[in-house]
């Protein structure tokens, strides 16, 4: 690796550092997704006012929303990880970037429904043909084909390298799903929510979707970091790092014993 | 704001149908996410441990081989 990366990040990005400072982390990430997304489930069913055109239909918006942000943060995420395990042979990324898929594959299957269960009622349609829908869809697919890839390999070290030139490639679909409903007439709706100047959106509405979106975010550390967590152990499984937990979570099992025995018969040796 | 009702929250101004099958699904699919890779370690570990069983009968049965 390239020596004006940090020291630290070397050793966390060892397998079992990483197991271990992944599990410590992992139920305070939930907690937090949990309590945010407590108050701001609060905020967005109870406390904001039913929308002056919409009704309380609109209230899905407080899922939806923040589920299409995760679709493509994730995807983000998955292609920089992608790109670094190509580039930098890192174990660690590389299982990073794999575990991601799922995740994201969740979150866009989420915003699909959700999405189409919040048209039917507006649009008068479930689906539509046009940019953004069936950009999203292309996500999904996306996804399901990073998944396929590195599940279709006897070699997973191989599948992953195929899958994260797959995630790299699909990139692209990232800035098109954002802009679709700028570059295409569409029945979705523009973006009433700006990282650059003022929300179209009134602040009771704002803030339980903003506070969602960190929910989501917190989300996805933990899910991310229980998933890694187990990759890790598949990928190392002959280290005695992996044994050792294999061992001390099968408590008094078989293999214990077996190995007792063959550590006496060797100090008998 | 008027006060809070149950029957008025659980009707969603008539679009029950489509705002609480959206939060069905949300919790639903995030729920099995972040539950499916802990069936997926404790098989692996099942598996690693079955492993180590063998070898080291085997290394019993002919403490020759490593």
């Amino acid at each position: 690796m390239a020596n004006w990366i940090p020291l630290w990040v070397h050793k966390l990005s060892s397998p079992p550092n990483f197991y271990r400072f992944a599990g410590v982390l992992r139920p305070w990430a939930l907690g937090l997704a949990l309590v945010l997304g407590a108050i701001a489930l609060y905020g967005g069913l109870v406390l904001a006012p039913a929308d002056y055109q919409q009704g309380d239909a609109y209230r899905i918006i407080f899922i939806h929303v923040p589920s299409a942000w995760m679709s493509l943060f994730i995807y983000g995420v998955m292609a920089v990880a992608a790109f670094i395990s190509l580039v930098w042979r890192i174990k660690l990324a590389e299982v990073v970037a794999m575990e991601s898929a799922p995740i994201g594959a969740a979150f866009t299957f989420i915003t699909l429904v959700t999405g189409s269960l919040w048209g039917k009622p507006m649009w008068g349609t479930w689906w539509t043909w046009d940019a953004r829908l069936t950009s999203e869809l292309v996500l999904l697919f996306l996804y399901l084909g990073v998944i396929g890839l590195y599940h279709s390999f006897e070699d997973r070290r191989q599948g992953a390298r195929a899958a994260a030139f797959l995630a790299i490639i699909g990139i692209i679909n990232v800035p098109i799903v954002h802009f679709s409903v700028n570059w295409w007439n569409t029945l979705h709706q523009g973006s009433t929510v700006r990282i650059l100047g003022p929300s179209k959106m009134s602040s009771d509405m704002l803030w339980p979707l903003l506070t969602m979106m960190f929910a989501t975010k917190f989300y996805y550390i933990a899910s991310l970091f229980g998933r890694v967590r187990t990759d890790l152990l598949s990928l190392e499984s002959g280290k005695d790092w992996v044994r050792q937990i294999a061992e001390a979570q099968g408590g008094a099992s078989a293999a214990g014993a077996g190995r007792a025995r063959a550590a006496e018969k060797e100090s008998q040796r | 704001m008027t006060p809070f009702s149950w029957d008025h929250f659980i009707a969603m101004g008539g679009y029950a149908a489509y705002v609480w099958p959206s939060f069905a699904l949300f919790f639903i699919v995030l729920i099995a996410d972040y539950l499916s890779p802990g069936f997926r370690r404790r098989r692996q570990l099942r598996e690693l441990r079955g492993r180590m069983a063998r070898q080291a009968a085997r290394q019993q049965r002919n403490p020759s081989v490593p």
